[in-house]
This record gives C-alpha cells, structure tokens and sequence, in this order.
C-alpha cells in the first residue's frame, strides 16, 4: 500500500526540516570548534609557569651512589636542580660545566646549596653511568635517577617538561628533549627561582644564589 | 692564531671557481663516555649561496647536523637537519645551545687537547678536510674567544 500524497507531503517536509536542522547543528557545532581552537591554540599549547608555589622539589630517586633519597635527604641546604641525561651532547655539558663553574665560585658557600642533576632518560642512564658522568664535573655534583615512573613524578613536581622523540638516526633510536632551566629550591622544597645557562655568567649566578640565600640567614 | 679554512672546488666546476667557505674556529668538547654522543662546533662564512650537505669523520660513525628548536615555553628539541643553508656573505656560527655537529657512535670518547680529522661537504663549495681540536668538558667556546 502505497502511502497518501498528503501524507507524502508531510513526510517530506518533516524530513527536510530534519536535515536542515542537522545542517545547522553541524554548521554550528564547526563554528565553535574552531573558535575554541583558535581560542585554545594561543593559550593552552603554552606551558606556562605561573602560580610559583605549584613548583616543588618533591621526588623519590637514587643517587650516583645507589642511595635511595628524597627531597628529605638535601633539607639542610638549598638545591640548585637540572634535569637533562647523558646522551645529550650540547646543552647538557655546557649547563653542568656552568654549574661547576657557579660551585667553584661559590667556595665554602657550595656547602649551603645541593647542585643536582636528574636524568630525563633513566633507561640508559643508570647508576654507574651517572657515577662516572656527574665526578667530570664537580665532585660536589649529585646524580638522580630511578624508575621512568620516578623520574616522571620528579619533573611533574618541578612543572618542568621533557619529551621522548623516535628517530632512527638517534643511539637507540631516540632523542630526549627537556627544558634546559636552572632551579633554585629552597631547603623545604619550595621554588625560588629559574635561571638558564647562557643568560648570565656564572658569577653573576654565583652571587644572585648568595645574596638570596644570606636574605634568609 | 686564527686558521681559516677554504674549500673550493675549481677543476669540477670551473664556472663557481670563486665559490668559497671559510671555516673558522672548529673545536668539540671533551666527552666522558665514548658511548655518548659529542658535539663539535665551527663557523662558517660563505661568498655564495651555499649549502653543508655532509659530514664525516675517522673517529665516528655518524655526523649530522642538529639545531635548536623551541617547542614550548621553556622546551626545546635537538634536531637532525639534513642541510645547513650557508648565505652569501652571512657568518653562520654554531655554538652550544644553538646549532651543532652531533658526533654520535665514537670509535674512543674525545680526550682535552687531542684533535681529529672532519670532513665537511658543501653543495658547490666542494669538500674541504680540516683538523678540530677538543677543548675541556666545560668549554663554551673556541680557544681565542675563551683566552
């Protein structure tokens, strides 16, 4: 039985608002989403470091001695913290030689800041490696490493950032990436400041942890 | 003492016989582990437009070119770059945390105050060889500039 005309008619004219109005839904739904695109594209893509307090020394590793410590263990003294690993041929050194050097400066002071290194990339980097890695630098120079999910909650508590990138040229078929800041800690783990490498000489940084610290004493 | 390297290629492409790069200040960094990569330096100054394509070396088994790239607000990313474009007449500096030679898969880690031999590729400047010293773990820079 074929269906009336009129009833035809009302069919059709039911099923043309529908489409139309899942032609509009979508159209709208297009628009938004790409306002909050262009929205969230500006902002949230940035990793932004505000609200200091949310940056903490707050970690469970080991050190290049097969010590299991924590934050705890480093309470007496400042921190100066850098994450980075060992396969890292470039900004690493160079920022772990500038420690040494800000270490050098600081003389007897050295004893009031702990300078440690953790590694972003603990699969390779681990305890003997880091052993013989941090003594080139500074026999003061402490070396974190530990499991990835160790690792992970150290940098999530510093807010910093490091990336795992697969490339077959690389040893092993992959590169680390990691932001290359400097951190100063404050003895009950709570952030002081950030520095980077190339943005003083080391004595300046020498001076600037100093009178920071002497502030507090 | 400054040594400047040239490479020219005048017998293969007579037409570019004045194509010339000037290589200045090469130096690496010491390295600790020879299973670890390092990183070597120079700066180079070309009177054409022109192009590194490549690199080798005796004492590795991979040389590639890495650059700097800023991903996110304090994040940045080593690299591989298959070309380094060298412009008429503009001195490109590779320096540490900027651009630099990756010297990945070492025959011995770099020791202070040895040298080896690299070998550089330019698209029309040809192949030029020169000797680059390595310098201590915590050099920034070529000897002149930290004397």
């Amino acid at each position: 039985m074929s269906p009336e005309p009129n009833e035809l008619h009302s069919r059709t004219r039911l099923l043309r608002s529908v489409l139309w109005g899942a032609v509009i839904a979508a159209l709208a739904g297009v628009t938004i989403y790409f306002s909050l695109g262009k929205y969230l594209g500006n902002r949230s893509y940035d990793v932004r470091y505000s609200g200091e307090a949310d940056i903490r020394s707050e970690f469970s590793l080991t050190d290049h001695t097969g010590q299991a410590v924590t934050q705890a263990d480093y309470s007496d003294r400042w921190q100066m913290v850098f994450f980075g690993f060992t396969y890292c041929p470039d900004v690493c050194p160079t920022t772990l030689a500038y420690l040494a050097s800000v270490l050098d400066l600081l003389g007897e002071d050295a004893d009031r800041v702990a300078p440690i290194f953790i590694t972003v990339d603990p699969v390779r980097d681990t305890v003997p490696i880091m052993a013989e890695y941090v003594s080139v630098f500074h026999p003061r120079l402490i070396g974190l490493t530990g499991t990835e999910a160790q690792v992970d909650e150290a940098a999530r508590n510093f807010r910093t950032w490091y990336e795992r990138t697969e490339d077959d040229s690389a040893p092993d078929g992959y590169f680390m990436a990691h932001g290359g800041y400097i951190y100063l800690m404050r003895p009950n783990g709570e952030f002081e400041a950030v520095y980077l490498e190339g943005d003083q000489p080391p004595e300046t940084l020498a001076g600037e942890i100093l009178s920071r610290i002497d502030a507090e004493a | 003492m400054k040594n400047i390297f040239f490479a020219t290629i005048v017998a293969l492409y007579p037409l570019a016989g004045l194509a010339e790069v000037a290589i200045t200040d090469p130096w690496a960094r010491a390295s600790i582990l020879a299973s670890r990569p390092a990183a070597a330096y120079l700066t180079f100054e070309s009177d054409v437009d022109d192009r590194l394509v490549g690199i080798t070396t005796p004492i590795a088994e991979t040389a590639t070119i890495h650059a700097m790239e800023i991903v996110s607000d304090g994040g940045a990313r080593m690299t591989a770059i298959e070309a380094l474009d060298l412009p008429a007449g503009q001195l490109v500096k590779l320096e540490p945390g900027y651009i630099h030679l990756m010297l990945m898969g070492l025959t011995n880690k770099l020791e202070e105050n040895t040298s080896f031999a690299l070998t550089l590729q330019f698209e029309t400047g040809g192949e030029v060889t020169l000797d680059v010293p390595v310098l201590g773990i915590a050099a920034t820079g070529p000897e002149e500039a930290s004397q």
